[in-house]
């Protein structure tokens, strides 16, 4: 039961930072139809650049709180990516709104390998160990162990969650997101400044994609300029087993995805009787998907999208 | 200048002797090639040439799912891995098995395409980008079983690899070594190249009769409309599954030749950037045009090679110094040239003349 009980713990805290990074994918997929596939390159980008400033704030004052230490951080990293978000919006996805479906998502593909390129020469191929800012305390929980990091992560993550569920839904940015992500026309017609959404949109879901680089960097102690590669591509999955576009679905599917990766890789090989290991925990990640989609093929929480008269 | 090109060749394809001369000139043009490379810039650039037509090759079998049926496929390299894979199995002292080119080409075919019916069996409902990330998965699914079959039962020999996989040998004729025919010599290389180049031209022959073919019709029914196209009553099942299974065939034979070209695989070469990087040879070439995915193909995997031989040189003679590591320099402008590429001429460098778009059934909202 011990084991049990840890693997949902760790399930819970992988899973709430995939539900961060699948937020990001499917707040942009909701509105433009496009998957971001540069989203974890984001999320990459703000794990190196929080590195960067706290490494350079502890050269400086190396008795400076830990508190403050992360706040500077982080600060700098939504900045950095939040900039880089709009930046992308701009050059690269704008000008293909009415291109073919394809077309955003090559350029996505050409964003992602020019950002982990510019990442690895600027930050070297070399895995970055990240200082241990906070001690480590671990706590018990229901005969299982957790620090005090991964109680913060688990934390923060969930109070981002509540946050973007807040402002989409009561707020008069959140309403115009919505109705921009139902009709792009009518929106407009309505007096909404649809080019501006759509920027915030991708803004935001940067801001949140650098706060869970972050948190990834802080949990395993490492930072590394392909990182935001598998981690991307997981988030992109639980958005899509959530039921891509929708929000509460992207939170639904990361906890989820968190919670078979951790428990599957623990039981796999019990299950197998010894047959199949821990490494193939990742397969068994895309086996829930591939089966899930086969029942529900717009995802858990997907709408019935009908198909086209 | 684009007139006049135009004009020029309406005016050669129009006419019967041109057409044959042009045929004949391109065909004599492509049988010197390697030794042309061979004999200025080196062989190792014969040896990218050959590369260079596999890509082509699996390039237009990805053109078939996702240019001709309009499935989009992000993890197509699995099939060139099971091609590949089942190539090595069945040629190398793995098992002990060292099966001739004619048994393995056909066992290679039909493994692929059964593994193209598996994929495509339960994403049938699938439409759009939950069938990309079905497929991601699928290849993602093939890449890790690859990676650790080598316990309880060593099958695929773990992240190693395969290694001393049987070169390919036609008729006696032994395609690693140098052989002396017409007074010419012919290294391995430039057989191969050869070889390859039958096989593209055929690939090129079958991609086209198929894409006027009633098959061919089909799926650009189902690519533009699949509601209309089932009420035109085309099977859309069977159709949908023949692309896939076809598209796999062909995925599989380049990576058998792939195996048996470079001697050894591992499952290193079959990652999700392999299958991107195909699905950019097609998307930049121009979808659904056979001829542009084969420049996009060709394009790509000549190009990155070019760069990597000259990135350092240039730089140390400009600068002085080398400051960007060739590698990381080459996938930069890589990445540029698809932002690039894409925003100028988001249909592909060479669309196809009678295109509609494609894949676009749920982009426009209103």
């Amino acid at each position: 039961m011990d084991i049990f009980a840890q693997q949902v713990i760790n399930g819970l805290v992988l899973g709430s930072v995939y539900a961060l990074v699948a937020l990001g994918y499917t707040m942009v997929y909701g509105i433009l139809g496009l998957i971001n596939f540069a989203h974890g390159e984001v999320v990459m980008i703000g794990a190196m650049i929080a590195l960067a400033v706290v490494s350079a704030l502890l050269a400086v004052s190396p008795d400076m709180s830990p508190f403050t230490l992360i706040l500077i951080a982080s600060a700098a990293a939504i900045l950095v990516c939040v900039f880089l978000a709009f930046l992308m919006e701009r050059l690269a996805y704008r000008p293909l709104r009415n291109a073919p479906r394809l077309a955003p998502l090559i350029t996505a593909i050409g964003i992602s390998i020019l950002l982990q390129n510019i990442a690895m020469i600027i930050w070297g191929r070399k895995y970055k160990m990240v200082p241990q800012i906070f001690p480590t305390e671990t706590h018990e929980i229901f005969g299982a162990s957790i620090t005090s990091v991964q109680l913060f992560i688990v934390a923060i993550s969930g109070v981002l969650m509540v946050g973007l569920l807040l402002v989409v839904h009561f707020t008069k940015l959140g309403r115009a997101m919505r109705a921009t992500s139902e009709s792009q026309r009518v929106a407009g017609l309505m007096g909404i400044n649809v080019n501006k959404i759509i920027s915030v949109t991708f803004m935001i879901g940067a801001a949140l994609g650098a706060v869970a680089g972050i948190l990834v960097a802080g949990n395993y102690s490492v930072a590394h300029y392909s990182m935001g590669f598998m981690l991307g591509l997981k988030a992109f999955t639980a958005a899509v087993l959530g039921g891509i576009g929708n929000l509460g679905g992207a939170v639904l599917g990361g906890l989820l995805l968190g919670l078979i990766e951790s428990i599957g890789a623990g039981y796999i090989g019990n299950l197998t009787g010894g047959f199949l290991g821990s490494n193939y925990q990742d397969v068994f990640a895309f086996v829930v998907l591939i089966v899930v989609l086969v029942f529900r093929p717009t995802g858990i929480m997907g709408e019935r999208v009908s198909e086209r008269a | 200048m684009r007139l006049i090109a135009q004009q020029l060749l309406k005016k050669i394809t129009s006419n019967k002797k041109a057409l044959l001369l042009g045929y004949v000139l391109l065909f004599v043009a492509l049988a010197v090639l390697p030794f042309l490379l061979s004999n200025t810039v080196g062989r190792t650039w014969v040896r990218i040439l050959d590369f260079a037509l596999i890509y082509a090759m699996l390039a237009l079998g990805l053109n078939i799912v996702v240019g001709f049926a309009g499935l989009l496929d992000l993890g197509y390299i699995a099939f060139y891995a099971v091609g590949a894979y089942t190539w090595a199995l069945l040629a190398s002292p793995q098992f002990g098995l060292h099966l001739p080119f004619w048994a393995i080409l056909p066992i290679g075919a039909g493994v692929a395409a059964i593994f193209g019916v598996l994929l495509g069996a339960p994403t049938l409902r699938l439409r759009g980008d939950y069938l990309a990330i079905v497929t991601l998965g699928f290849g993602e699914i093939i890449r890790i079983f690859l990676n650790n079959l080598d316990h309880p039962i060593n099958v695929t020999n773990g992240p190693i690899g395969i290694n001393k996989i049987d070169p390919i040998s036609i008729g006696g004729v032994d395609l690693t070594r140098t052989h002396e025919w017409f007074g010419i010599s012919f290294s391995g290389v430039h057989i191969y190249y050869y070889l390859l180049l039958a096989l593209l031209i055929f690939t090129i022959v079958m991609c086209v009769r198929l894409e006027n073919s009633r098959i061919g019709r089909a799926w650009l029914a189902i690519r533009e409309d699949e509601l209309a196209a089932q009420a035109m009553g085309i099977n859309t099942r069977n159709i949908k599954l023949l692309a896939f299974a076809l598209g796999a065939t062909f995925g599989g034979v380049a990576g058998g030749l792939f195996a048996s070209l470079q001697g050894f695989v591992s499952p290193e070469s079959f990652g999700l950037l392999e299958s991107i990087m195909v699905l950019c040879m097609v998307v930049l070439g121009g979808m659904g045009h056979v001829y542009g995915v084969l420049l996009g193909a060709l394009l790509l995997s000549v190009l990155p090679e070019i760069l990597r031989s000259t990135a350092s040189p240039i730089q140390r003679a400009v600068f002085g110094d080398v400051y960007i590591d060739p590698e990381a320099l080459r996938m930069l402008l890589f990445g540029l040239a698809l932002i690039v590429v894409m925003l100028v001429r988001p249909t592909g460098l060479w669309p196809a003349p009678r295109r509609r778009t494609i894949l676009d059934q749920d982009v426009d909202r209103d």
